[in-house]
Parts: structure tokens; sequence; C-alpha cells
């Protein structure tokens, strides 16, 4: 694992979301830059894909459950050499590939659909029972928001995928604390996750999700965990790496003004 | 012969998934009841049994179609649909995969069960979700037709089955195109659109009205969506009075479907007979003849309008 590497890839993606959401003068930057360096860590040290299979099925998959996290998922596809930086721009466009949230048919590389929250854990246990079915060994990967865990469905999810033994399947938890209408504990506070996802027979890692070291670690532990599905449970920040953005609940669904991007590049820039 | 369409659909999914090895099927909790547990006799692994939990059901099903395999979801029409409206909308009709909802024990013949099992709001909600498309077939050979057609048909659909036993309408060596209405009865100046059980219904008015001198016509109409508007545009202009006859509430699903065409392609007298409201408890031939929708019913509400 080449830490610096990531840490280079992790910083040009946090570069793009925030051109894309400033383009767009909407968006959502804060959950994007909670998830950027587990995404950064998956799609350049863990999952086997490439811009050359982005358009296949034959490879491991990434559901993003959070879907208004897609200026992340885009940037990373950026990233990843599957479309052009210039692209990016066109984000929440008339006709662009890139809509608000993710559409699988518009853009390769966008495994499933999703933005209504709630929806991406059942599409993962779906491809995960298909790809036990079809015998291969690619591993399904799905991104759950925090404050998205406190829709009932990700907890049927959750219960399938113990039941059909989905050690295919991987969640991770973005865990940053925050969602639109507050704090999650003040809002109708969902945690503890690892003792809700131990109960519902889960394997649970949990992780400083800004610690590369640590992330990959819980990846290439969950590989290993046989008979059951993981969810790593990663703590994070809201925000993460553009100091005003960091924490601030107001940050979930706003852009940055093209005063607010230029200082928020200059930072990152500067990284 | 009588036989139920949910019997038919376990008969067929079974052949289907022999057949083809990327036919999956879901059940939330009411695989015996739905049938959809007869496809454990020939392909037990490929069989889920999602528990009581139709959301997770609809967006596993997304899940596999979107890894390649066309995923049969099945529940009572009720919990299938109504839901898990959003989860179809979102997770199967918009990236458009290859999840067939198939609703069992629709409209009022569920029964004893009442107003929370008995959907008839089902087709109303299901065919205004763009990209999917919504058949109602009448008897068993027709619900065979159907699970074939859409087995072999890419792209998300919703199937009305029912509880009770029907009488047969087709032989099951008939050649059946869901995709097209079928005139079952040719009369003159009456025409009677009929779909699912209300198919058996109307042909029984038919008898009853024939006795008194008055011949209408008969027409089945399977495909709710997309609907076949040029057969429907024809027997439109063909007749003065239009019935017609579901066993679902009178907004939104087949009255409102003939209606729409009507309206824009060939303007005509339209009585829409089926439910105006809940029904309750009581066991199915009760409750049709109680909301006249049985044979006897259709003839009286239809001789009513036209005396009105």
């Amino acid at each position: 694992m080449d830490v610096e590497a990531l840490r280079r890839h992790a910083n040009n993606i946090r570069i793009n979301i925030i051109k894309e959401t400033a383009a767009a003068k909407s968006g959502h930057p804060g959950g994007s830059l909670s998830a950027t360096d587990i995404m950064t860590v998956l799609y350049f040290e863990i999952m086997d894909f490439t811009a050359e299979n982005a358009g296949s099925l034959d490879r491991d998959r990434f559901v993003l459950s959070k879907g208004h996290a897609s200026p992340a998922l885009y940037a990373v596809l950026a990233e990843k050499g599957v479309i052009d930086e210039e692209e990016l721009l066109t984000f929440r466009g008339l006709h662009t590939r890139l809509q608000g949230h993710p559409d699988m048919n518009a853009l390769d590389g966008v495994d499933m659909t999703t933005g209504s929250l709630g929806q991406g854990l059942s599409a993962a246990v779906g491809m995960s029972l298909a790809n036990k079915l079809d015998g291969n060994s690619h591993r399904i990967y799905c991104m759950v928001g925090d404050g998205e865990a406190e829709e009932g469905q990700i907890w049927e999810a959750a219960m399938a995928a113990a039941h059909y033994n989905c050690d295919n399947l991987c969640a991770v938890i973005d865990e940053n604390g925050l969602q639109i209408d507050g704090p999650t504990a003040e809002v109708i506070g969902p945690a503890p996750f690892e003792d809700k996802f131990r109960a519902f027979g889960w394997n649970v890692i949990s992780i400083d999700g800004h610690d590369y070291e640590a992330i990959y670690n819980a990846f290439m532990a969950a590989k290993e965990c046989k008979g059951k599905p993981t969810c790593i449970v990663a703590k994070t920040v809201k925000g993460k790496g553009v100091s005003f953005m960091e924490n601030q609940v107001n940050w979930h669904g706003v852009a940055p003004n093209a005063e607010q991007r230029d200082q928020a590049l200059k930072e990152l820039e500067g990284n | 012969m009588a036989k139920a369409t949910r019997d038919a659909y376990g008969e067929i999914i079974q052949v289907l998934a022999a057949e083809n090895p990327k036919i999956v099927v879901l059940d939330a909790d009411l695989a015996g009841s739905t049938k959809a547990a007869q496809v454990k006799k020939v392909a037990p692994e490929r069989f889920f049994d999602m528990g009581i939990a139709e959301a997770d059901m609809i967006g596993v099903s997304a899940g596999l179609a979107a890894s390649g395999y066309t995923a049969f979801a099945s529940s009572f029409a009720m919990f299938c649909t109504g839901r898990v409206w959003e989860q179809i909308r979102n997770s199967v009709a918009y990236p458009g995969l290859n999840v067939k909802v198939v609703g069992s024990h629709s409209g009022i013949t569920v029964g004893e069960d009442g107003v929370t099992h008995q959907a008839i709001e089902d087709m109303a909600i299901m065919r205004d979700i763009t990209g999917l498309a919504v058949y109602v077939p009448c008897d068993a050979a027709e619900t065979k037709a159907v699970i074939r057609h859409v087995a072999n048909t890419s792209g998300p659909c919703y199937v009305r089955l029912g509880r009770s036993k029907v009488e047969d309408v087709y032989s099951e060596d008939d050649d059946l195109d869901v995709t097209k209405i079928r005139i079952l009865k040719s009369g003159t100046k009456i025409a009677v659109f009929a779909c699912g059980l209300m198919v058996q219904s109307s042909l029984e008015a038919a008898k009853l009205l024939k006795k008194e001198g008055i011949d209408v016509t008969v027409v089945d109409v399977c495909a709710i969506k997309p609907c076949d508007e040029e057969g429907i545009v024809n027997i439109l202009k063909d007749h003065d009075t239009i019935f017609t006859v579901e066993e679902h509430s009178v907004t939104g699903g087949l009255g409102s479907m003939i209606c729409e065409v009507a309206a824009e392609y060939c303007p005509r007298r339209i009585y829409r007979i089926g439910m105006y409201g809940f029904a309750g408890s009581g066991s199915w031939d009760v409750l049709l003849k109680e909301y006249k929708l049985d044979g006897q019913g259709v003839y009286e509400q239809i001789k009513e309008r036209l005396q009105g």
C-alpha cells in the first residue's frame, strides 16, 4: 500500500468534489468529503476496478447507497480515468451523465442507481447473492450513510445479508455524525452501529475512516471473514479536508460559492 | 375447469426456471400462498425467501437483476405494490431492471382477510410508474402466457393475480398475444372492457343481457400498460356505449385507462364498474355478489345504467 499515492488521489478527489458542487451550484460536499478516503482506498487498493473494465459485471462492484455523495463517486471515476475531469463540471446539468444522484445507465462505473436513501444495501445483497449463484469470487462493497441507516430497509437488508451468509459483501457506514436536521444523536440517534450490526449477525470492524492503513486493514480483514457479511463502521468527519466545512451540519447539501470554492481549493491545493 | 391464476403462476414459474438458469424467484413469507414456492421443486438454489420485508425483497431483486438475472418477486398485491411503490419506482423502474413483480391475492377476492389485504389501488399506482408494464390476466392460460411473455421481455413489470379459482376462458393450447386486446364475444352498440376475473363476470353478464335482446361485445384487456391503443380505439369506433369492469377502484385502473384513450382518440359515453370504496371481510363469492361484481351483479349494473 502506497500511503503517499493514496493521499494524492484523495486530495485530487476532494479538489474535484469542490469543483463539481461549485460548478453545479448545488450538491452535497459534506458527505462526499467524509467518504473520500474510504472510497480512495477501495478503488485504488482493494477493488479490481479499472477504466477498462468499468462497463463490465466481471469485477468487484460498489454501491453508493448514500447516493447524494455522487460528487465523490464521479471524482473517483475521473481519478481512475473512466471520465475526463472536464466532464465533472457538467454535474447536475441538463442531459449530463453525472446526474444529481447516480444513474447506472448513464455512466459505466456506476454500479447501481441510488439516491433514495435506504435502498442501496438491498441491491448490494442482491448482487452478493448473484455472485454466489454464479460461483465467482468478486466482492460487493456498499457505502451507507449513518443518517441513512435510520431507514428501516437498511435493517431488513442487514437481516437478509446475515441469513444468506453474504461473506462476499462488505458494507461501510460513513459515520460522520451529522444529518440535515442536525447531529444524528440529536435527530433520532441511530448509533451504536457496532452493536446493532453485530446483533444482526455481521462481522463488525470499527475504524477511523480517514486512516488509510486502518481502512486498508479493515477491507483485507473483511475479505478473510467467511460465513457472514462484514460491516466496517468508519468514524469520519463531515466536510473532511476543508477547514470551514469540517463538522458543520450546514455543509450537508449546500455548494460553495465562488469565494468559498477558491478558499477550499487553496487549502486543498496546498496539501 | 377452474383454477386460480396464482396456481397457474406456480406451474409456469417452475417450467421457466427449469428452462432458464438466469431466473430467480423471491417472496416475502407468502410463498406458499403466492405459489412462488413451487419453484423450489426445480431450482431450490434460485428461490429466496426474504421474510416479511417487502422493501428489501424489491431491492434484492434489483441487485440480482443488475447482475444479469431475471427476478420474479411476489407477495400479496397489497404488499408488493403499495408498501414498496417507491422502491419499485427508484430501484427497479428508473434503472429499467429485469424485475417482475407478481402480486397475488389482488382485489376484494382475497376475501375474509378484509380491507387491509384487499388491493384495489395496485393497478393505479403501478400504471403511473414510467417504464413499468402492467398485466392483468383473467385465467390460467392467460397467466401462463403473460408470465412467459414477461420472462422473455426485457424490463420491469407488474402482473396482477388472484386468489380464487376462476373458470377457464382460454385453453392452454391457445396462442395468446398478451399485448393485444381480445374480443371474446361480438355484439352491437355496447362494448364491455374487462380485466382479470371480471372477464368471466362480464361474459356471464353478456349471456343474461342477450336473453333480453341486448347484444354486447366483451373484450379482454390483459395489457393495462402499455395498452393496445389501436385495438381499443377500433372497439370504441364500432360502439356507442362503453362499460369497463374491474375488480379494482374505478380510479386509476382499467376504467381510467379506457377513458384516457377514448378522450384522446374517440370520445364515448363510458360507465365504470368496479370498486367505489373499501369492501370488508367475507368469502370471495359473497363479496363479489355484495359489490355487484359477479355475473349477475355486472348484468344488473349494466342494465341499470342503460335504463338510467
